[in-house]
This record gives structure tokens, C-alpha cells and sequence, in this order.
């Protein structure tokens, strides 16, 4: 353990002489630091007057004294902790307090040219220093308890710690702060009368002619949907477990196609059919001469978009829970002299009541967090995610409006969230990965069977016209106007111009971008997922339960909220990452962070702990245990961990819209750019391309998922024909 | 002092408690190297706690613990020269014979060719040599079992820990997969852990058996102190099966007890029982059943089952119901007789009530 410890204190030392601190403007990888002139790594920097780098190489030497010179473990592991501690806090204070601009704490105190010229973000020097120090730091936490704990523990949760306060918790605290955020100052008087205005929270609409608050707007849509999404969801898992309707298959693709559908490409389908050109409305126009109205361009369009989006996820929760109710308990209702109907009423409704809230709170939050539909249909009732996005972007930049709204939008999903956490506990995820019962389930009686058909299959045809219309869509010229034939919308976005060897398409730059920056963030997410689900399935520590609400947070942070935040946080030092790659892949990772957690807390839970116990009581550590043990069997969980980030990073939009920049631009922003030029054609033409990638990219894991298993059969033949 | 020699386990008032659980109260023991100790007693005793006690599975909320002579209380299982056999085995599924067995040698950065000739001597050991590149899945229920023995000796563990290892298998194999894990234990000189809910099987393999209820010891001897000379009703019943009927004690003297029970007085071997009300301990073997008028009990044969070697009968008395096994008679008693039933005070026990 001192050897390690030493290894990561020397790394910091090093980066701390050699290493620029500082963020330099040429990237991570260009040289030309070193030449310019500038004091630039953090021994320099210090020797040039930047006195306040100068603890985080101190408490590196001092921790490497300590390290070699104390021979009592404890004692040396408690003075190094509190050492490599120290050096961490005046690292991050001298971060906050001595910036370039912006407002400034301790202004009085600390004076001089040095201090007021500030300093940039923190760079590759920074970074590693912080690294070496948090480890030593947690190493040395490991020992100098009375018991001897594990240091690769140990370093993991103090890592994910780290890095969940760093891209959660400081950005979203950045939000309250701008929130009291008033012309020269802050003030906490006008907060409230802002925070609580009629613009957000007024009932207007209730009473009279004028609209309700946005928050209240959001909040009714949220309720609706959360609503209509239960209702359908049930609905299909009811036909899908308790009938033997025969085309089950197609309704497990339709549960699929939504996941990999970027969120606005459903409302623009919607504008195709029943906008004021859509083929629905000009069918009925010409039929029965209506009027051709905007009404899809409202509540009722959002909504629509948003029950065909998120009934799939509805379904995927009831699917579980419907499955979960015993079917003993169904056929000791009916050896009773229960009917059917009884039995469902009275037995199995109840039992489901925890997965049917469950299901109501998710699709709750994904209704108010949803920011594609409000955005391409929504012009005629805003809601707070949208209304975010036009304080940050709109003529009149107004961060601190931003600020305001996206409290109140949290303030909604955290109540959600926090509900849900209470009121159905832990044991409500179990029902999401619980296994069926292999017993038989009661039958739908007649009536409830026709209600099910009369709900469901309407809608599923609705959404299969849906995808056929993103097809067709993005094969006509004009959509309601001229409808001939064409490829032009596919050659504009990824045409190649062969004889130069050029890529002339205007949507090649956002496709790669968007790919690249996908494949990275989806091993990272998948690493932090895994590494979070095993700490809390697998390792008893202090705290646990608020490191799982910590870690399960960003579940509950709207994606625009998250966009707007980061945006604040990180524009300026100390941690300037606005405008690169870097923000893009860090916002993945943490939002989509709880998918992977999920997902390993599920496949973990799978393999028996006495594994993992096995394995430690032959010696190996936890380290190893991970390594030779717990990664080989967690293969599936792996790939679908990785699958599901890569998909997610792709279609994801309400974060990504606020952190792309003109160097790095993704798709779904480039789409929405283009929505709002009117350019349909092109949008749904890149969709579709999106939706085949993205189709490609499941397949391709399937397969290798699926060649994985059968090397393992095929080699347990060979072995028991040789035996 | 002998616990500081290699194999010993000693517990000194070790407590554990999972939250508002406490599922040892204040635990002291003591293990000799080279020993057998079964740890038995009913479900949710804490055998299993204190097996991962010792294996550094679980840490002691007080106390402390000693394997060897030192203090490893504080010192999580990587750390411990201690192997576990699993309930479950847990064999490593995606690893082939030798590589589980050979696992703990290689995580111990043992070269790879000496850890398979390792592997390799332990496989023979318990006779599965040649069985080295199947997967786990491919062997049957007693042989995963005795890999797992093999994965735990090959690392030379001062103490091997098994936690109900023959629960998995069928009737017939356990007894003899028990003789063998016996068998090598003994060859090997191992201090050995064993924890079992089965009595017979406690018996069958022990030096010493702890019983364990509650929380607490119940007692610590071998198969046979418990079984003639339990300390409690419960060890009484527990071990073996037994009748317990309240009794008064008149005196205590030179190691006999005088037992007033249904008027008779009887003089039973005993420690010294302080309380004058107590409780009798009749095993059923050691009740002789005969016709009415006879002295003794007077009671009726309630139930009779004929089971060929044996007859066991269910007699109501004047003190309770009666359990008896007799060997079988020319002409066997039917249920409604009036029978007698004769004790024989040697063979019985006193218990407090
Ligand atoms: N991880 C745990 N958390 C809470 N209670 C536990 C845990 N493990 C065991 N217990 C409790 O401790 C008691 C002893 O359990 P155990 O040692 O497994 O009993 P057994 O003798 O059957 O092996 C039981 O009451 C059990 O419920
Ligand atoms: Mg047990």
C-alpha cells in the first residue's frame, strides 16, 4: 500500500514540475507551452508569483516525507490523509477564489496584480495533482481506520464521490446561486417574489382568459401524461401477459423503437400527419371541409407526442410488475368462486397498485424533463424545460430567469423522485429486472380483454404510422405540398463527392462528431455505472444510502437543467470546459450515469455474493476479485450497459442543445437547427439515418453477445466429448 | 499457552449485531489446532456469523479474535490464512477445474506451472485427478463439492471453514462425501470449522460439536458428553431424541440425584441440579414398555408403528406423553392397551426445568 501511495504522490509531483497547471488555449496535446514563455506548470507558476499554487505541491513533498519516513502504519497513514486532505481544500479554494472575472469573494483581503489578473481554468497539471492527492488521501483512509480496509474500495467511492460533486452537485448549485442573482449583487429578498411570480406559478387559466404559470403548465402536461402513459402502458402489458393475442412480437418492437428514436422525431412526424399542411388534416379538410387549424401546436400535440413516446417506458415497468403478481395468488382467488373480473378487481390490481404509481412518477418525470416535443410542437403552451432554453438563447439572455425556472422544474422532478424513493422504496426497481413467475396467469375476463384491444391496438397502429410516415417523409420533396419521389434530402445531408474524395453532405460533421463522442462516453459510463452498482450491492460502508440517492440524483435532474447549469459552471475557471469535446462527454456520462447503475445493480445482483466471498477468502483483494472474477460473468450486463449509453448519448438533445459549439456539434442539435428553418425534409431524412446507426450499432452488440454464449456451449461439448 | 500454536481460533466476547440485529451476544471460544468443531444448532442460530467471523467476512461489532495467537480482529479476509467452503460451493463458472482450484495460488502471483502441479496434487486428494479441464457446470453435485474442498486445501489455510457443505447433496452421498472431507481433514492435521444443522451429522464427524442457540452457546462437548450429559432441556432435546418430564428433587449427593416423579422415587446420575423442580430426560430407547401391573408408569399405548427393525409407540401417562422405541416383540402392543412403562434410572438424566 505505501508503494502505491508513493507511486501516485511521485505522479503528482511530477505534474506538478513538469505539467502546465493551467488550461492552455493550444489543447492538451500541443507543445508549444513549454516554449512560450509563460510560467506556466505549478512549480513555475508558484516561483512567478502565483503563491496559491504552492500548498498542493507542498502537501505532495510533505505527504512523500511522511510516507518515507514514519514506520507506524496508522500514524503514517492518518497524518498522510490529513495532509493529502488539506492540499485537496486549498487547491479547490484557490480554484473558486482567485478567478478572472465575475464576482469575487474576499475582495478586501486578498489584493495585488497577481490575484486581480486571475488565472485560467485548470489544466492537465491541475487535474493530476488533484488525482494523486485523492488517492494518497483515500489510501491512506483505507489504513488508519481501526480496522484495515480495502484501499481499492476505498479509492473507487472516494473517486465517484469526487466526480458526482464536481458534475452534479457543483453545477447545480452554480443554479441556486445565479437564481438569487439580481442586477451588481445577489439578494436573497428578491428571490422569492421571482421565484414564486404568476408567470410560473399563476392559475390564470383556471379562472379566466388569460394562460397559467409555465410551471403549472408543465406540471398539468406531467400529471396527463403520467396518466395517459399508465393507463396504455397497462394496457399493453395486460394483452402482452394475459392473452393470447398473436402478434406479440411486433409490440416488443414498438417498445424498442422509441428508445433509439431521437425525442422530437415523433412530434415532427405528428406535424407531417396532423399539422396544418399534414396529410390527416388535408384529408379531413377536403372531406369535410374543415378548417385547417394550428391545434397540434399546443397542449394537445405535446401531449400526444409524449404519450407515444413514453408509453413504451410504461410498458416496460408494468410489463414486469403484471408479470410479478403470483399467479397462485390469482388461482387461489378463483378456486374461491372468484370470476375473472372479481379476481383481477379485488387480487391483482391491488398488487400492482406500487408498480402503477411507480410507472405514473416515471412517466411523470419524463413528461416534464421532455424537451424535443415542447420544443418542435409546443409554440403555443410553454413549459419550463423550453422556457429555459429560450432564457439562454433567446433575444434577451436572461441566466438568471434560466436560473429561476430551472429551480422550479427541479423542484418538481425532486419532489417526484423524492416521492417515489419514499413511497415505494428500494424494492419498486427490483420489479423493472424481477423475473416472471412461471406459473399461469389468470385470463382477462371478456370485457376487460375488449377494453384492453379497444385502448391498445389503435395505438399501436398510430405508432406504427408514425415510423412509416419518417420513412416516407424523408423521401418526398416538399411534405404536404409536392409529394414526388426524391433522394435530395439523404444527397444533402450525406452526399460524397467521389472525384474529389470529398465529403460534401451537410451533416457528415455532426454524424462523426456524434459518433466519436458517443463511443467515448458510453465505456466511461459504463465504468461508472458498473463501478457505482458494485459498491452498493457489494460493499458495506458509512453513508451508503445517501452515496445511492447522490448517484441516482442526475435520474431526476431534466436534462435541461443539467445543459443550463453546466453552462454556468463551467465557462469560467476553475474549470473552463465550455466550447470542447470534454463537456459533451462529460454530460453523457453523468446523465446516464443512473442507466448504467440500474443495469449493474440488476446483473450484479444475479451472480451470489459467495462469488465474490470465495474469492476473498482465497486471498485475492477486491481489486482482483472485480478483475478475474466479477467482469468475466458480468459480460451481458456490460454490453448492454454500453449499448444503451451509446444509444442514449446519440438521441439525447436537452442537454446537449445548450453545450455544442460550432467546432462541435451533434446531431440532434444540428436536427433541431434545422427544424426550425422549416428544413423537415432534411431532419427526418437525418433521423432516419440516425435510427439505422443506432439499430446497427444494438444488432452489432446482440451479435457478439449471442458468439459469446455459444463459444462457452461449444466448448462445453468438446470437454465432455473428450471426457 | 497452547492457543498461540498455528490452527487455533480463540473468540474473545465478540458481539455482532446487524443494525438492531444482534445475532451473537457476547461469544467466547476457544479452537484447538488439529480439531474438527462442528458449530450446530437450529436455523438462525448464528452458526453462519460466527463461521464468517472467523473467516473475516463479517467484522465483530465487539470483541476480539485470535487465529494462530494473533489478533486479526481487524484484519479483513484477503488477509486471513483462512479457506471457506461455500454452502453453494461458488465455484467460479467461467474458469475450468484447475484454474478454480488453482485460483488462490495464482492471485498469490505462485508461478503458473507450480500452481497446476498444486492444483493438481489437490485434485487427486479428493480424488478427482483427470478432472482438471471440465467446467464446473460439468460435474455432478458431490464432485463441484469436493473441488471446492480441494480449491480451499490447496492454500494450506491454518483453518478451513465449511459452511453446511453437504446440504446440496442427496442422502446417500452426504454421508459419504462426509466421511472423506473427515478423512483428508485428519490426514491433513487441519483445524476445521463445520458448521450443520443435522445432529447426526455433527455427531458423525466431530471432536467437538458447540451448540449454538439464540445467539449463545449452548454447550461445547463431544458427541458423547452431550448426548449423556446434556446441561439443558434444550441440548436434551436437540441431541438425539428425548421425553422430558418435570420432576421434584429431594437431594443432591456423590453425583446422584433423588427424583421424585409420579410418587416413585429415582436415583439418576447427575451434576449438581440446585432447583428442586427439574425436568427428567427419558431417551426413548432407554423406556421399557410392559404389560399393565408391571411397575412403573401406568399409561396407554395412544399409537403404535411398526417400522421392522424397531417399534416406536406413543403412551399417554400420568406425567405427559411418552416417546419409546422398542425392538420389536412377538406379540407387539396395539394402540388402546394399558401398558406400564419402566424407567431405568442410569440411563436417564436430570436437567433444570
Ligand atoms: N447480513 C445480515 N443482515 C441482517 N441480519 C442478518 C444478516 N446475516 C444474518 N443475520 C441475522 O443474524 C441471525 C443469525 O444468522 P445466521 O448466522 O445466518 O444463522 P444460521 O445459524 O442459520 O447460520 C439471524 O437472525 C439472521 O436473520
Ligand atoms: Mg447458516
Amino acid at each position: 500500500m505505501k508503494k502505491t501511495i508513493l507511486i501516485w504522490l511521485a505522479l503528482g509531483l511530477a505534474s506538478f514540475v513538469l505539467l502546465p497547471w493551467h488550461m492552455t488555449d493550444d489543447g492538451l496535446f500541443d507543445p508549444r507551452w513549454i516554449t512560450d514563455g509563460v510560467a506556466a506548470t505549478g512549480l513555475f507558476g508558484t516561483l512567478a508569483g502565483q503563491w496559491w499554487l504552492a500548498p498542493a505541491g507542498l502537501a505532495l513533498v510533505v505527504a512523500t516525507i511522511l510516507q518515507l519516513t514514519i514506520p507506524e502504519p496508522v500514524k503514517r497513514a492518518r497524518l498522510t490523509l490529513g495532509t493529502a486532505g488539506a492540499g485537496l481544500f486549498f487547491m479547490a479554494v484557490q480554484g473558486l477564489i482567485i478567478v478572472r472575472a465575475g464576482p469575487r469573494v474576499f475582495e478586501g483581503v486578498l489584493t495585488g496584480d497577481g490575484i486581480m489578473a486571475g488565472q485560467a481554468g485548470m489544466g492537465a497539471g491541475a487535474g493530476i495533482c488533484a488525482i494523486a492527492l485523492l488517492f494518497a488521501a483515500t489510501i491512506s483512509l483505507s489504513q488508519s481506520g481501526k480496522g484495515q480496509g480495502d484501499a481499492f474500495v476505498v479509492s473507487t467511492i472516494g473517486l465517484i464521490i469526487a466526480l458526482v460533486g464536481i458534475f452534479v452537485f457543483f453545477p447545480v448549485i452554480h443554479i441556486l446561486v445565479r437564481a438569487f442573482e439580481v442586477e451588481g449583487g445577489y439578494s436573497l429578498t428578491q428571490f422569492f417574489p421571482r421565484f414564486f411570480s404568476s408567470d410560473i406559478w399563476g392559475l390564470g387559466c383556471l379562472i379566466g382568459p388569460r394562460s397559467c404559470g409555465v410551471a403549472i403548465n408543465s406540471l398539468f402536461l406531467g400529471v396527463m401524461t403520467g396518466l395517459g402513459t399508465t393507463v396504455l402502458g397497462l394496457a399493453f402489458a395486460l394483452i402482452f401477459t394475459r392473452t393470447d393475442f398473436r402478434a406479440k412480437k411486433v409490440l416488443r418492437v414498438l417498445t424498442v423503437l422509441p428508445i433509439i428514436t431521437p425525442p422530437f422525431v415523433i412530434g415532427l412526424a405528428l406535424i407531417l400527419l396532423f399539422g396544418r399542411a399534414g396529410t390527416v388534416t388535408e384529408f379531413f379538410a377536403d372531406l369535410f371541409g374543415w378548417e385547417q387549424t394550428r391545434w397540434l401546436y399546443g397542449f394537445w400535440g405535446v401531449y400526444f407526442a409524449q404519450l407515444l413516446s413514453f408509453t413504451p417506458i410504461a410498458f416496460l415497468v408494468l410489463i414486469g410488475v403484471v408479470q410479478g403478481v403470483s399467479p397462485s395468488m390469482e388461482e387461489a382467488s378463483q378456486t374461491l368462486d372468484a370470476d375473472r373480473w372479481q379476481t383481477f378487481r379485488y387480487v391483482s390490481l391491488p398488487l400492482m397498485r406500487p408498480g402503477l404509481a411507480n410507472a405514473f412518477l416515471l412517466g411523470f418525470i419524463e413528461s416534464i424533463a421532455d424537451f424535443g416535443n415542447p420544443l418542435v410542437l409546443g409554440s403555443g403552451y410553454s413549459v419550463l424545460s423550453t422556457e429555459i432554453f429560450f432564457a439562454i438563447v433567446g433575444a434577451v439572455a436572461d441566466p438568471a430567469k434560466a436560473a429561476i425556472l430551472a429551480i422550479a422544474l427541479l423542484s418538481l422532478t425532486m419532489s417526484a423522485f423524492i416521492a417515489q424513493r419514499l413511497w415505494l422504496g428500494k424494492k419498486s426497481y427490483a420489479t423493472i429486472t424481477g423475473k416472471a413467475d412461471s406459473g399461469q396467469n389468470a385470463g382477462l375476463n371478456p370485457v376487460l380483454k375488449g377494453l384492453c384491444y379497444a385502448i391498445a391496438l389503435p395505438w399501436a397502429a398510430l405508432t406504427l404510422i408514425v415510423y412509416s410516415m419518417i420513412i416516407f417523409g424523408s423521401f418526398v420533396k416538399l411534405w404536404g405540398y409536392n409529394h414526388s419521389f426524391t433522394f435530395d434530402h439523404y444527397i444533402r445531408a450525406f452526399g460524397i463527392d467521389f472525384e474529389n474524395r470529398r465529403l460534401t453532405g451537410v451533416a457528415w460533421d455532426s454524424y462523426f462528431t456524434t459518433l466519436t463522442i458517443s463511443s467515448i462516453a458510453a465505456p466511461l459510463t459504463a465504468i461508472v455505472g458498473l463501478s457505482t452498482a458494485y459498491l452498493l450491492v457489494r460493499q458495506k460502508f458509512v453513508g451508503k444510502d445517501a452515496f445511492e440517492f447522490s448517484t441516482m440524483l442526475s435520474f431526476a435532474i431534466p436534462g435541461t437543467v443539467i445543459g443550463v447549469s453546466y453552462i454556468m459552471a463551467f465557462n469560467f475557471p476553475p474549470i473552463e470546459l465550455t466550447g470542447t469535446s470534454i463537456i459533451l462527454i462529460i454530460v453523457f456520462v453523468f446523465r446516464n450515469m443512473p442507466v448504467g447503475v440500474r443495469g449493474g445493480i440488476a446483473a450484479m445482483s444475479q451472480l451470489d455474493k459467495s462469488l465474490d466471498e470465495a474469492s476473498i477468502t482465497l486471498g485475492a483483494n477486491s481489486f482482483t476479485t472485480v478483475r478475474r472474477v466479477i467482469l468475466p460473468l458480468m459480460g451481458p450486463a456490460i454490453l448492454a450497459a454500453l449499448t444503451y449509453s451509446f444509444v442514449r448519448a446519440i438521441t439525447s438533445v436537452s442537454a446537449v442543445i445548450f453545450l455544442v459549439s460550432a467546432k462541435h456539434n451533434m446531431a440532434t442539435a444540428f436536427i433541431v437547427g434545422r427544424v426550425e428553418n422549416g428544413e423537415f425534409g432534411l431532419a427526418i431524412a437525418y433521423s432516419a439515418v440516425l435510427i439505422v446507426t443506432m439499430l446497427a450499432a444494438i444488432l452489432l452488440m446482440q451479435l457478439l453477445v449471442g458468439t459469446r454464449r455459444l463459444r462457452r456451449t461449444d466448448r462445453v461439448q468438446q470437454t465432455a466429448k473428450a471426457a | 499457552m497452547k492457543d498461540t500454536q498455528t490452527g487455533s481460533v480463540r473468540f474473545e466476547g465478540v458481539v455482532k449485531k446487524y443494525g438492531d440485529v444482534t445475532a451473537l451476544k457476547k461469544l467466547d471460544l476457544a479452537i484447538e489446532p488439529g480439531k474438527l468443531v462442528t458449530l450446530l444448532g437450529p436455523s438462525g442460530c448464528g452458526k453462519t456469523t460466527t463461521l464468517r467471523l472467523i473467516a473475516g467476512l463479517e467484522m465483530a461489532t465487539e470483541g476480539k479474535i485470535f487465529i494462530g495467537g494473533e489478533d486479526v480482529t481487524h484484519l479483513t479476509a484477503t488477509y486471513r490464512k483462512v479457506s471457506m467452503v461455500f454452502q453453494s460451493y461458488a465455484l467460479f463458472p467461467h474458469m475450468t477445474v484447475r484454474e478454480n482450484v488453482a485460483y488462490g495460488l495464482t492471485v498469490k502471483s505462485v508461478p503458473r506451472a507450480e500452481a497446476n502441479a498444486k492444483a493438481e496434487d489437490g485434485l487427486e486428494l479428493v480424488g478427482l485427478a483427470g478432472f482438471g479441464d471440465r467446467l464446473p457446470s460439468e460435474l455432478s453435485g458431490g464432485q463441484q463439492q469436493r473441488v471446492a474442498v480441494a480449491r480451499a486445501i490447496v492454500l494450506e489455510p491454518e483453518v478451513l471453514l465449511l459452511d453446511e457443505p453437504l446440504s446440496n447433496l442427496d442422502a446417500k452421498l452426504r454421508r459419504h462425501v462426509r466421511e472423506e472431507i473427515r478423512q483428508i481433514q485428519q490426514r491433513l492435521g487441519l483445524t476445521a470449522v463445520y458448521v450443520t444443522h443435522d445432529q447426526e451429522e455433527a455427531m458423525a464427524v466431530s471432536d467437538n460439536i458447540i451448540v449454538m442457540n439464540n445467539a449463545e452457546i449452548a454447550q461445547i462437548g463431544t458427541p458423547a458428553d452431550l448426548y449423556e450429559a446434556p446441561n439443558s432441556a434444550f441440548i436434551a432435546d436437540f441431541i438425539g431424541d428425548a421425553n422430558l418430564v418435570a420432576c421434584d428433587i429431594e437431594k443432591v449427593a456423590d453425583g446422584a440425584a433423588t427424583a421424585v416423579l409420579d410418587g416413585q422415587r429415582y436415583t439418576v446420575p447427575s451434576s449438581d441440579i440446585a432447583n428442586r423442580s427439574a425436568q427428567m430426560v427419558l431417551r426413548p430407547h432407554a423406556l421399557n414398555l410392559g404389560a399393565s401391573g408391571l411397575p412403573g408408569l401406568k399409561g396407554e399405548v395412544t399409537y403404535a408403528a411398526y417400522l421392522g427393525k424397531e417399534i416406536q409407540y406413543t403412551v399417554q401417562t400420568d406425567v405427559g406423553s411418552l416417546f419409546i422405541i422398542s425392538p420389536v416383540q412377538a406379540e407387539p402392543f396395539q394402540q388402546g392397551d394399558a401398558v406400564s412403562v419402566g424407567i431405568v434410572a442410569d440411563h436417564a438424566r436430570i436437567v433444570a426445568a
